[in-house]
């Protein structure tokens, strides 16, 4: 089938969108299934990745294996890290990026991983395209920005130098299978000067929508990679995110270990950093915006 | 858009809303290809189990959560109930059961499970064979960490992993067949880890579980639930409902039970309805069933049945519905109490002012899920005026004696026929599907079946008794007890189940395997508007250890005394008296169990020391802890009759049959019964036929609990063998027989003394049942009733158990990473080694649940998507020991084992977490967020 087509029947008709199905039937529960559903996994135009001029597209319907199993540059480990973490092998094989993003759980795994590498969505109807940033497309638990008519096709990932790296951390009550209490990403760039250029630490599952910590980005963004970044992330930084006491945690412990989270995950990042002023190497840019 | 030519979709949306055409969907099944007509969005896992005839796909969670239904699609594992059968058109999807035929490394690894005793129930193995198999195709040789990874999306129950583990590590490089076949055609069984004799079936997917049995025409029955904690309730029109849904044949309620709207298991304490009557005491309570053609129930949705509901105030706190004087859930229950229970000796009181040190503390424990993979599933067809119910059970008696009251028939007319039990560890003791289904059936004369959904079965059917235990203990100078006492509040729900049985036990065993002079322990059962609490591996016991055993090693921080020694130091010796004031000449064996630890706890202790040093010196936030606790338990019911019968029969052929009624529910009696019956008439095992539990065939081995089938049924069944060979020697006409043979249809007797005698079967006199031979043997233990005090026998025989683990606190995020444990158990004599070991990993497995992660809210974790059960990659590595103290009225000196295997986990974990970090815990589970809060306390405090 293709796009065209797809996009053609949900203009016409408000039939239900099924892609890896990993959310879609465990909310159906013992309901009756529907006579149609609109299958994307069938749409062989929305599944993969490529690079592009202006960084790289994810499709929708790529599976978290894919993303697992697709060459990326380093940046990318924070993501990868994440799909090893979503629900298990079988969930790996079935559930998708965009189903991920769609589903708009606050502990969905995906979102801080794509938070921390500035994605945005891109969306089609008939009527046309539309991008918009993940920070603004998700709207709250179980909301986003997408009109009926309109299909997330495409994450796309803007360019980034290939000397960022990543990482990505959840933490759960058991190994596999597991719902976050917390979790967290980040993404980190240093300059030729050993100074941090970009920065950027997403946390999930303590606020209504996974959220950027812009104040704790800013205060590290210059800061020289051989300093005691450590010292600078302060729990008040923390105070911002609201999280919810449930059966998973409580509110005070979640402020807390994304706190303590995100200090483990900049020490990993940061030593992952190439080691500027020792040799300089060649650089190779993905994409062509920086 | 045409339907034909645009088949991308799962079914393509219709340009004309009148047609309801169903694109039909082919694909390659198991190597053939396959065109399947039934509706492209339905799922694959019904797909496959109702339409095309692959029931070795099993269903446990119908939402990715528990991995049971993992096939490969394109060579990949995905689950099937999450996937849409439009989804696999012209893709290739293979199942077990093509599999273990076309296969190669399928071959090898069903028979490593096999040979590794890696299937208890059986339910989960064909989900976990798929996932592997798919890792051995990349990775012949994985490491245990891979296989980890690749098996993590399937949750088991009932094996604690480790053997999963081994067999899938092991399964390319399995040494050639172990001499364990050919053993079996030793004469000497017991003591021999010999592969189930049920296992080929567990491994191929070939078992058949609740819901695999039913006859394709069987109508679909479906229940009406309380979607509140309390509520009382009205039927709208139900006529009108069945005009509306065509294919509906019936809605059943209260009104149409022929017999008493009630069931229970205990005898006093019976208090639940089949249906619930205008009001409905629990959320999930079954109000009303519909029952219609599959088609038409598949389509239903049950939001429009005609039933108006007003919510009322329910009591959900045990504390204030003790406190209740107007709401009461059941109207004859004062403050809400079901009943107590008291076991004392000596002068608490006095022992506790005596003290020269003494430690108190309060704990508390919630609703624990049983969360087997299997949810509840049977159907019933009525046969004449004989009605008959098949389906998953512990206790197919006292199923048929419940059922003949319900229905309003004599017991002779129902016959109750379990299936292999996916798993049930005490809540399918409980009757939960029958009566739906025998009362539809009876009524409309056809086959009736029913599946549970996962939320049905764990909003309805029993849980473990949340507890709240008070206790103070007091020591004298050298450390020795002198007092303890015990109070606990025991919440059983909406219904007695086993409520009264908790209330007894958890008395009797509070002490743990302990001398104690001065003891009370009294204990009250409380309803509240909750899902019932029943049996669940260990009757509170579990609750109890956990309360003594933390209090242990505060006795011990607090006297300067190592935590091991401290208990080696007040371990019940034989001729001491229990708390009940029973003594033993020789079986006690807590000793052994705890001397057995004594040089692991010295290695460990030295490593946590040695690692602790070395974090602290790097800055890093783990911390390593050692944890000990013990563990005993009477086996059989408490101070009441609870006979087996085992009978056994030779027929003309020279076949001997076993008709063994103690249910398999996966731990393994089918085996170990055989065993102690073959050796005791003297036949190698491979000679004995099982005819399984089916109370039309199987004389009553009692229910499967109370760790009592080994014990009890292996006394029976050790009877019947050696009543079957007297009756051999007297055909032979000799006093005793030396050894015997069977050979087709002649049997050679070799007497002690004189020549050997040879026996021709198919010359002898068959009796009505077809055997030549037959005999029928019953055995019930000795016990005395416990007086007002609690004193008395209230079991002939304990097991006993220690166990140590190892593990590393995260002390800036409270989490908890298991390190090793190691198990000492009693089991006077291990009949089969390799099932006591599966016992130890499984019963493990459940106490890390217990300490670490489980807690069932009602309307809030009844599912296993929020109701977390360990993984995998939770359960670390067990080394076993195996004590074997005989007791002299085990069947080769045997002791019970099923519940003692996790009474001392959570206790050990709780003391490892605390020795580790400092942190106290003592409201369960030790969530990360608990253990944090407690290492942040502890450090206020120090």
């Amino acid at each position: 089938m293709s796009l065209t087509s797809a996009l053609q029947q949900i203009a016409v008709n408000p039939i239900q969108v099924l892609a890896g199905g990993t959310d879609y039937f465990p909310a159906l529960g013992e309901s009756a299934v529907p006579d149609y559903l609109l299958d994307l996994t069938k749409v062989s135009e929305l599944r993969g990745i490529r690079i592009t001029d202006d960084g790289i597209t994810i499709g929708a319907t790529t599976t978290w294996t894919d993303i697992i199993n697709a060459e990326l540059p380093d940046f990318f480990k924070g993501l990868k890290e994440a799909a090893r973490e979503v629900g298990s092998v079988q969930i790996q094989n079935a559930g998708t990026i965009a189903g991920n993003l769609c589903n708009a759980s606050p502990a969905a795994d995906g979102v801080p991983p794509l938070l921390a590498l500035n994605a945005s969505i891109e969306i089609a109807s008939v009527d046309g395209f539309r991008r918009v940033p993940l920070s603004e497309f998700i709207l709250g638990p179980r909301s986003t920005t997408l009109a009926a008519n309109e299909l997330v096709i495409a994450i796309h990932i803007p360019g980034l130098s290939s000397d960022a790296r990543s990482g990505f951390y959840k933490l759960g009550s058991r190994r596999y299978l597991v719902i976050s209490i917390v979790m967290a990403s980040v993404t980190l760039l240093a300059n030729d000067a050993g100074e941090l250029c970009d920065v950027r630490i997403a946390v999930g599952a303590c606020s209504a929508v996974a959220k950027r910590m812009t104040e704790l980005e800013e205060v590290l963004t210059g800061q020289s990679i051989q300093s005691d970044i450590e010292s600078l992330v302060k729990p008040e930084f923390f105070k911002e995110l609201a999280p919810i006491s449930d059966v998973r945690a409580s509110a005070p412990y979640r402020t807390n270990a994304a706190y303590e989270v995100v200090i483990r995950l900049l020490r990993s990042t940061l030593a992952a950093l190439p080691q500027h002023g020792i040799s300089t190497g060649t650089r190779t840019w993905v994409g062509s915006a920086s | 858009m045409s339907l034909s030519n645009d088949e991308p979709t799962v079914a393509a949306a219709p340009s004309v809303n009148t047609s309801k055409a169903s694109p039909s969907s082919s694909f390659t099944l198991n190597g053939k290809p396959i065109t399947f007509q039934g509706g492209a969005t339905q799922r694959l896992s019904v797909a496959l189990r109702e339409k095309l005839n692959s029931r070795d796909v099993k269903v446990g969670c119908n939402a990715g959560d528990c991995g049971a239904c993992t096939v490969l699609i394109e060579g990949e594992p995905v689950c099937a109930c999450l996937t849409a059968v439009g989804q696999v058109q012209g893709k290739v999807v293979d199942t077990l059961a093509g599999l273990k035929e076309n296969d190669d490394v399928m071959k090898l690894l069903l028979r490593s499970f096999l040979v590794h005793g890696a299937a208890q129930c059986g339910i989960c193995t064909p989900g976990m064979l798929v996932s592997a198999l798919h890792l051995l195709r990349q990775t012949p040789y994985p490491t245990e960490q891979q296989v980890m990874d690749s098996l993590g999306g399937v949750l088991c129950r009932c094996t604690g992993y480790r053997k999963i583990i081994e067999a899938v590590v092991n399964a390319t490089n399995l040494a050639e067949d172990t001499k364990s076949q050919e053993e079996r055609h030793s004469v000497n069984s017991v003591g021999e880890s010999f592969q189930r004799i049920d296992g080929i079936a567990k491994v191929d997917g070939s078992d058949e579980f609740g819901d695999d049995v039913c006859p394709p025409d069987a109508l679909v029955l479906r229940l009406v639930r309380s979607p509140f904690h309390k509520a009382v309730f009205r039927f709208g029109d139900l006529n009108a409902f069945l005009e509306r849904h065509p294919g509906i044949e019936r809605v059943l309620s209260a009104a149409d039970i022929p017999g008493a709207n009630l069931f229970g298991v205990i005898p006093p304490f019976i208090d639940q309805p089949v249906f619930a009557e205008n009001t409905a005491r629990f959320k999930g309570e079954a109000v009303a069933a519909v029952v219609g053609e599959a088609s038409a129930m598949a389509s239903l949705n049950l939001s429009d049945f005609p039933i108006e509901w007003v919510e009322e105030s329910a009591l959900l706190d045990p504390l204030l519905a003790l406190q209740s004087e107007d709401n009461r859930v059941h109207d004859n229950a004062d403050k809400n109490i079901l009943c107590h229970g008291l076991v004392q000796k000596g002068d608490v009181a006095q022992g506790l002012k005596d003290a020269h040190l003494k430690v108190r503390g309060s704990f508390s424990t919630g609703f624990i899920e049983h969360a087997y993979i299997e949810p509840e599933a049977g159907y019933a067809n009525r046969v004449g005026e004989t009605l008959e119910v098949f389906g998953c059970t512990q206790a197919p008696f006292m199923d048929r004696d419940s059922l003949a009251s319900i229905m309003n028939l004599e017991p002779d007319n129902v016959r109750i026929v379990p299936t292999s039990t996916g798993g049930g560890f005490g809540s399918k003791l409980d009757i939960s599907f029958q009566p739906f289904v025998a009362l539809a059936a009876w009524l409309l004369k056809k086959p009736v079946r029913v599946t549970y959904s996962r939320t049905e079965s764990m909003q309805s059917t029993t849980k473990r008794h949340p507890s709240k235990m008070d206790v103070e203990i007091a020591v004298d100078g050298e450390g020795r007890l002198t007092a303890y006492s015990f109070e606990g509040v025991f919440n059983t729900g909406a219904y007695a189940s086993w409520g009264p049985t908790v209330a007894n036990r958890v008395p009797v065993h509070a002490s743990g395997p302990y001398y104690m002079p001065n003891y009370r322990a009294y204990t009250t059962g409380v309803y509240t508007h909750s899902a019932p609490a029943g049996a669940f591996r260990g009757f509170g016991v579990p609750q109890a250890a956990i309360a003594q055993e933390s209090l242990f090693d505060e006795l011990a921080y607090s006297l300067n005394m190592d935590r091991l020694e401290f208990r080696r130091l007040n371990a019940l010796d034989n001729h001491q008296p229990t708390v009940t004031g029973q003594t033993f000449e020789s079986a006690v064996g807590i000793r052994q169990c705890l001397d057995s630890l004594v040089e692991p706890w010295r290695e460990a202790l030295n490593d946590a020391e040695e690692f602790n040093r070395e974090a602290q010196a790097s800055g890093s936030a783990l911390r390593r802890g050692v944890g000990v606790a013990s563990g005993w338990y009477g086996c059989g019911n408490t101070s009441l009759a609870n006979p087996s019968t085992i009978k056994a029969g030779i027929t003309p052929e020279g076949r001997v049959i076993l008709h063994q009624g103690a249910v398999d529910i996966g731990q393994g009696s089918n085996t170990v019964i055989a065993q102690i019956f073959s050796d005791a008439l003297g036949v190698p095992l491979n000679q004995v036929d099982i005819e399984s539990a089916d109370t039309s065939i199987t004389p009553d081995a009692g229910k499967t609990s109370a760790s009592r089938q080994t014990f009890v049924s292996g006394n029976a069944a050790k009877l019947s063998g050696m009543a079957l060979r007297k009756l051999l020697a007297q055909r032979a006409g000799c006093d005793s027989i030396h050894s015997l043979t069977i050979d087709a249809h002649l049997c050679t007797v070799r007497p002690v003394d004189g020549d050997a005698i040879t026996i021709n079967l198919s010359d002898m006199q068959i009796n009505n049942q077809g055997y030549v031979l037959m005999a029928e043997e019953s055995y019930d233990p000795p016990t005395k009733p416990l007086d007002e005090n609690g004193q008395g026998i209230p079991y002939a025989l304990y097991g006993y158990a220690a166990q140590l683990v190892t593990l590393d606190v995260d002390t800036a995020l409270g989490l908890v990473k298991l390190g090793r444990f190691t198990a000492a158990h009693d089991v006077g004599k291990a009949i089969n080694p390799q099932l006591v070991e599966g016992q130890i990993h499984g019963g493990i497995a459940q106490g890390i649940g217990l300490a670490l992660m489980e807690e069932f809210i009602p309307g809030r974790t009844d599912n296993l998507h929020d109701y977390l059960i360990p993984t995998i990659g939770d359960v670390p590595p067990i080394d076993t020991v195996i004590v074997e103290v005989a007791d002299p009225h085990g069947p080769f000196g045997a002791k019970g084992l099923g519940e003692h295997v996790l009474i001392p986990t959570a206790p050990a974990i709780l003391n490892a977490i605390r020795h580790a970090s400092g942190a106290v815990v003592r409201d369960l589970p030790a969530t990360p967020d608990k253990v944090l809060a407690a290492i942040q306390q502890s450090k206020e405090i120090n």
